[in-house]
């Protein structure tokens, strides 16, 4: 019983991992960033939700209608002013880019905030539950985060393909010169899915700040999980990604059955086991979509 | 809408493009008249192509201007260029290969001016092309990617349409079937400036033919004043004294 909960308990956290992969799957397949500081930008989101919480009169659960578009907004400047420029000199001062900006972001964090853990209290909902069974309780936060991993996922797959806006990423992620030549502005493009990207990392971090605790040090951690279900799940594939995170979700959660270490060891060797088998990941794909 | 009346679409002075440490184009000048076809023809490494990137705006020239109905566009860039009228169809075709055929076509219309170019029209133009609208445009054939990349640039109504190498890889047969669904692009007053190495193709069409050897003007006029000898002294840069045309 105890394994067929870890596994169900283990598609939840799944959820949040994928959160945390969406963004850096779409950043990767549409401009081919690899974004270093995601994890730090989720949990400046989250400290973010902890300093307005108090001035805003709402339940704390949707902080997100305010973060996230605080996020959008910044993930457009900072691709303009900051990822844009390094993208002309290589992929590799794009990296560093993005290292310094994590480097940045965690020790603003510390200085305003100090190395002390935080979390958002959602009251009831999160500490209330389904009772499936005796054994097996799913709790109404990791349903609502599962399902705005899914949500996530279907809206900016769909925006990806139905919309015309999507049709003008895809043709840039294909051919930057040739999308000019129909009048597209490849950095407002860029600026756009970055963007988008943003704000689904901004989700992530709300979700891991009401789901447990966030540090200013804890987004490394989240990016490694992030990167893993990317990457097992074929680079650029959006299901893909879901996929991935989910099997990473359902490994930490088994392996925490073995002893508290493993569950945070076990999410990596089952990585490693599916490259080894699937180096291109469940479903290998060149671009977007 | 010319300010004076007597402008032609397309004027380019002077125009000088360096490619890396190359100059590709030196001091080439000259103009399109409105609802004409304009062959540019010249060997590998003339510099066409780079003529064309420029005229879209992907390249910046280092002296010159670029005017289109009397207004200097040299300094704008590559996708404001498409609203002011200009497409280009660019060498190698690039259509955007993840994209479906019909999706390919639809991002024409996205800094799309006004004017008579739809959807349907085209569907009518190339009646093979509904049935295949939803596979990939990187299944098709090179002729009918043509057709598709060609179609796209049309879809953003141009004024002026470049089109780098229309058949280059491509079957003579698939060339000339393209070629003859022109003469109804000219029909709706579309301007046309072509690259072609097919000289005989270039001549057959064009109104008017500017060869270019290494960067430099080296003939132009309309594609019945010279012979083939004359066309082909001046492609492959033979000199012949009695060739010295004064062209440059």
């Amino acid at each position: 019983m105890s394994w067929i909960n870890a596994l169900i308990q283990g598609i939840f956290l799944g959820g949040l991992f994928v959160l945390f992969a969406a963004g850096l799957s779409l950043l990767f397949g549409v401009m081919e960033v690899i974004n270093l500081a995601h994890g730090d930008i989720a949990v400046g989101a989250g400290y973010l939700a902890v300093v307005l919480i108090p001035f805003l009169h709402i339940p704390a659960i949707w902080i997100f209608l305010v973060v996230v578009p605080v996020f959008v907004v910044i993930g457009y400047v900072i691709q303009r002013l900051l990822f844009q420029p390094s993208l002309k000199s290589g992929s590799l001062t794009t990296l560093l880019v993005t290292f310094g900006l994590s480097v940045i972001i965690e020790n603003l964090l510390l200085e305003a905030f100090s190395a002390n853990s935080h979390s958002l209290s959602i009251g009831s909902l999160g500490s209330g539950a389904f009772r499936i069974s005796a054994g097996l309780s799913i709790s109404y936060l990791s349903v609502a985060i599962l399902a705005a991993a899914v949500v996530t996922i279907v809206a900016v797959q769909l925006g990806l393909s139905r919309t015309k806006t999507g049709r003008i990423i895809r043709a840039v992620a294909d051919d930057r010169e040739a999308a000019q030549l129909i009048g597209a502005d490849y950095k407002h493009v860029f600026g756009i899915a970055a963007g988008v990207a943003f704000g689904t990392v901004a989700l992530a971090g709300l979700a891991l700040s009401m789901y447990s605790q966030i540090s200013p040090s804890a987004g490394p951690t989240y990016l490694i999980y992030g990167f893993e279900a990317v990457v097992i799940g074929g680079l650029g594939s959006l299901w893909g990604t879901m996929a991935g995170g989910i099997v990473l979700g359902m490994a930490a959660t088994v392996g925490l059955l073995a002893s508290a270490n493993f569950g945070a060891l076990a999410p990596h060797l089952v990585f490693l086991a599916i490259l080894a088998v699937r180096p291109n990941g469940f479903f290998p794909k060149k671009a977007v979509a | 809408m010319s300010p004076t009346g007597t402008e032609p679409l397309l004027r380019i002075e002077d125009l000088t493009v360096n490619y890396g440490q190359l100059t590709a184009l030196e001091g080439v000048s000259f103009s399109v008249e409105e609802s004409s076809i304009f062959a540019v023809i010249g060997a590998n490494g003339a510099g066409k192509s780079t003529l064309m990137r420029t005229l879209a705006g992907l390249h910046k020239p280092v002296r010159g201007r670029i005017l289109l109905d009397g207004v200097d566009i040299t300094s704008v860039p590559a996708h404001l260029r498409v609203a002011r009228g200009i497409a280009l169809v660019p060498e190698g075709r690039r259509l955007f290969s993840s994209l479906s055929v019909e999706e390919n076509l639809l991002t024409g219309t996205y800094r799309a001016r006004k004017g008579e170019w739809t959807l349907g029209k085209i569907y009518e133009m190339f009646p093979w092309m509904p049935s295949r609208r939803t596979q990939k445009a990187s299944l098709l054939s090179g002729g009918e990617q043509q057709a598709v990349a060609i179609s796209r640039a049309l879809l953003s109504n141009p004024r002026l349409l470049l089109i780098d190498e229309l058949s280059l890889g491509l079957a003579p047969i698939v060339v000339r079937s393209i070629y003859s669904s022109f003469s109804s692009l000219l029909d709706s007053g579309l301007t046309v400036l072509l690259v072609e190495q097919d000289v005989a193709q270039a001549r057959s069409i064009a109104t008017q033919i500017h060869c270019l050897l290494e960067g430099k003007t080296t003939l132009f006029g309309g594609p019945r004043d010279f012979t083939a000898e004359e066309i082909e002294a001046a492609y492959f840069g033979i000199a012949k004294p009695d060739l010295e045309l004064g062209t440059l």
